[in-house]
């Protein structure tokens, strides 16, 4: 889509107020209001917008692949909170004609909208997540009851955006050694799946003072989660697992 | 050494593999793997970190006899549907190869963790969908695509990522190849790709490259795929001489959400969802009485568009068809169509357990793409000969091994992206053990594939890319749609051979070597606009209409001339055929028949 396509009567000026920053350019980071072109008969999303606003500044640098929410590739921080821009309507979040964007916070900026996911990945990475089985794989697939596996719905649908993990304060203040939410989530995915067979690995791996004891329950996670995911419930899950562990 | 310096072949650092897989995605992740645990060097390079891989956006599921809806299912019938699905131009070894394999391939994924939809018993929950017959098409429809909800796509590609991690496989995560390189022998020998996060660019050395680069569905204006689909792989093989295969074929998915060409599974067909025109008529009962709206993709897109143009379409401006599922009720909606439920919404504003969701035929997929064999080895065509190109493989969407022909059944995608990158996998596992050698390249080898790299960055000035994109992407959308027909694709390869040029001399305005997603855009511009002249030439070349080609001028199928493969070089923008495989291994050929659903 081009502004240019569009009939002049369907079109109106919004700004985005967008963080700009490329390191080996400019000496420190800067907001820039970019006028643009939009449509009126028809609500476009922020994704949508940030393509128009590409076409008049094409250095302006942000992540997208599927625009459709699955990917996972363009969580960004909209007028202050985190999201997908390929899943958020402009209407939704424009106030006054005027939308701001700004990378996730907690995250070193590697351009633009871009943010250096290396840290998030590393706590996903150890988590161990994928499933671990020691006994032998049977000639056709592991047996699981609908309910069994009804416990990994609201689990395995993450996409891994890092719109959680970006909000949450105990994050930010120990990237390295909280796990965060994304990850947590994803340990106990596999935690209560029936097929996997290293619960108590997983769980030791998680006893220590900030693994996943730095969640204070302040629920940012829930609140942005693009999936309408619960990752405090999962920690809270994990917790009690721990507890009874500890009384038998 | 910098992606936006003068790059010279003879600066260029050098890394070395075993392997190496250029894309990410389920055809890539499954070769990776298979070479990652059998110890050998292997690497990653894809352009998007793995998860954000088009895989991720396929929702139905995966075709495969693996008995448990039907404990009398036969991998046979799934290759006769395959087969008749294809028109007749899909190859029977390979299809054989993928039917027969495919559950091993299936019950891999579930070992690994895949989060497969369960039944009472406790197997694998599997969905009707289109195409599907029991008994050579005799016995009704078949109930065969295993799925994990309306995800299969997501459950498999974090399936198969987590997998790699446990392997221990490289990933060269935000990696872009330029270029394929080739020494004088004619081998593979690598590719050129720089790190986008810091423009470090190198020449990395492999004794086996494996294209898994996916599909360019991106040629079209309106399209179910990622922005990513940029037919990278095609581009890079385009270039280096290797031939397309079929290249005119795609696939308008039926039920693309009006207005946004997000993707609607026909899972929801399966589910008992179907089609209505304006007058609230079921009309694929008209188009297809047995298997009415469970027919192939190419017939139901192909009687929605009729209807449309006939006036009978949905909407004030009569241009969409209504898929209704509210009659499912909430339960089967919500549970087995949840991601359908959350898309509906978003880009259609409706509930589909409340009101229908307003859909149209859509750009989908690329049934042609690189030749192949059924170990993933290229194949180039030299005097009508297949040669096996030394180096260099190819699986998933941008392979042509051929399993989809003319027309690619629901739910063989996934399966062709594991079976293809697991059989490849495997050869190169086994070549390995046999001995390979790396090969070398020449300072002259290097230099060319660096090439287009460096004319992009000395540009100073030509068209920007957003605009030339546009341009291409409404020329193929206007002449070469679900009906084409003669004097419009002429039309359209004239303005094509005009944007060329242009293509060739755009202009490069930010030349930051730092996350530069205007160089990305600009390198997949030239590579989908491979894809789109081939595309167009190769389409006006064959004059019949069979699977997804569906001409107006030449309304039949004519077997007598066309029951072939399109082969096209880049080269000489020439077309000319290859024998279609009709030697399955273990089972009698199927011969051509009328096709009818």
């Amino acid at each position: 889509m081009s502004a240019a396509a569009i009939p002049v009567e369907q079109i109106k000026t919004i700004t985005m107020s967008i963080y700009r920053y490329d390191p080996t350019v400019d000496e420190k980071p800067y907001m820039q209001d970019l006028v643009v072109e939009i449509p009126t008969d028809k609500d476009i999303m922020v994704l949508d917008a940030l393509h128009l606003a590409k076409q008049q500044e094409p250095s302006l640098s942000y992540r997208r692949s599927c625009r459709e929410g699955v990917c996972g590739s363009d969580g960004m921080n909209i007028n202050g909170k985190n999201g997908l821009a390929c899943v958020t309507p402009l209407s939704e979040v424009l106030k006054r004609n005027k939308i701001t964007l700004r990378p996730m916070p907690g995250l070193p900026v590697v351009r633009d909208l871009i943010v250096d996911m290396k840290q998030f990945f590393d706590q996903l990475e150890k988590v161990k997540p994928y499933l671990i089985t020691k006994s032998d794989s049977p000639d056709i697939e592991r047996k699981q009851t609908p309910e069994d596996r009804e416990e990994l719905d609201g689990l395995y649908e993450c996409i891994l955006c890092g719109c959680c993990s970006t909000s949450c304060p105990s994050f930010w203040w120990n990237p390295d050694k909280f796990l965060g939410p994304a990850a947590l989530l994803q340990s106990w995915r596999f935690i209560a799946d029936t097929r996997d067979e290293a619960t108590e690995e997983r769980l030791d791996d998680l006893e220590d003072a900030f693994s996943l004891y730095r969640c204070h329950g302040i629920m940012n996670c829930v609140s942005v989660c693009p999936k309408g995911l619960n990752p405090t419930e999962a920690i809270s899950n994990i917790r009690n697992k721990l507890l009874t562990r500890e009384k038998n | 050494m910098l992606v936006n310096e003068v790059i010279n072949a003879k600066d260029l650092p050098v890394m070395e593999f075993d392997g190496i897989i250029v894309g990410g995605g389920g055809a890539g992740m499954r070769a990776s793997l298979q070479l990652a645990e059998s110890g050998l060097n292997t690497a990653v390079i894809s352009k998007v970190f793995p998860t954000r891989s088009h895989t991720v956006s396929a929702q139905g599921g995966i075709t495969c006899a693996i008995q448990s809806d039907d404990p009398d299912d036969d991998w046979r019938w799934h290759m006769f549907d395959t087969v008749k699905g294809s028109d007749y131009i899909g190859d029977q070894e390979a299809i054989e190869y993928m039917c027969s394999e495919g559950p091993k391939a299936v019950f891999e994924l579930e070992h690994m963790g895949l989060p497969f939809s369960r039944t009472e018993e406790g197997r694998i929950y599997q969905r009707p969908f289109g195409g599907q017959s029991k008994d050579y098409g005799k016995g009704g429809q078949a109930t065969r695509t295993c799925a994990a909800a309306d995800r299969t796509g997501h459950s498999l590609l974090h399936t198969l990522y987590q997998a790699n991690l446990k392997a221990g496989t490289n990933f060269l995560n935000e990696w872009f190849a330029v270029d394929l390189v080739l020494n004088t022998d004619d081998a593979v020998v690598g590719v050129i790709a720089f790190k986008i996060e810091t423009g470090e660019i190198y020449y990395i050395k492999s004794k086996a490259t494996v294209l898994a680069t996916g599909g360019a569905g991106r040629i079209y204006s309106s399209t179910t795929n990622a922005l990513i689909n940029s037919g990278d792989g095609i581009g890079m093989a385009l270039r280096a001489g290797m031939p397309v295969q079929d290249i005119e074929m795609w696939q308008f998915h039926p039920t693309g959400i009006h207005g946004a060409g997000t993707l609607v599974t026909e899972g929801c067909r399966g589910e008992g969802g179907y089609l209505l025109n304006k007058d609230g008529e079921r009309f694929m009962e008209r188009y297809a009485p047995n298997a009415k709206d469970l027919a192939s993709r190419d017939v139901v897109a192909r009687s929605m568009a009729l209807e449309i143009l006939e006036g009978r379409g949905c909407g004030p401006n009569a241009d969409h068809i209504f898929l209704r599922l509210d009659h499912l009720g909430p339960e089967v909606v919500h549970k087995r169509l949840p991601g359908i439920t959350e898309l509906s919404k978003t880009f259609a504003g409706v509930d589909p357990a409340v009101q229908p969701i307003p859909v149209v035929p859509t750009c989908h997929y690329m049934m042609g793409g690189i030749p192949t064999n059924i170990n993933g080895q290229v194949i180039s065509v030299e005097n009508g000969e297949d040669k096996i190109v030394d180096g260099l493989f190819a699986a998933g969407e941008v392979a042509c091994v051929s399993v989809h022909g003319g027309n690619r059944l629901g739910g063989n995608s996934l399966l062709d992206l594991v079976v293809f990158g697991r059989a490849a996998g495997l050869y190169i596992e086994e070549s390995m053990k046999q001995g390979v050698e790396m090969k070398n390249a020449s300072v002259d080898d290097i230099d060319k594939a660096l090439e287009r790299l460096n004319k992009l960055n000395a540009s100073t000035q030509g068209e920007q890319v957003s605009i030339l994109k546009e341009k291409m992407q409404q020329n193929m959308q206007n002449n070469f749609g679900v009906f084409r027909r003669g004097d419009l694709m002429e039309k359209g390869i004239e303005e094509l051979s005009h944007t060329r040029d242009e293509v060739d001399n755009m202009f490069l305005q930010d030349k930051s070597a730092t996350f530069n997603t205007a160089r990305i855009e600009a390198l997949e511009m030239q590579n989908l606009f491979e894809v789109a002249e081939a595309t167009a030439i190769t389409a006006n070349e064959r004059k019949e209409s069979r699977g997804a080609h569906a001409r107006d001028d030449h309304p039949e199928r004519d077997d007598d001339n066309w029951l072939k493969h399109s082969i096209y070089y880049a080269e000489t923008k020439e077309v000319s055929k290859r024998d279609v495989n009709y030697r399955p291994k273990t089972v009698q050929a199927f011969q051509p028949m009328v096709r009818s659903y």
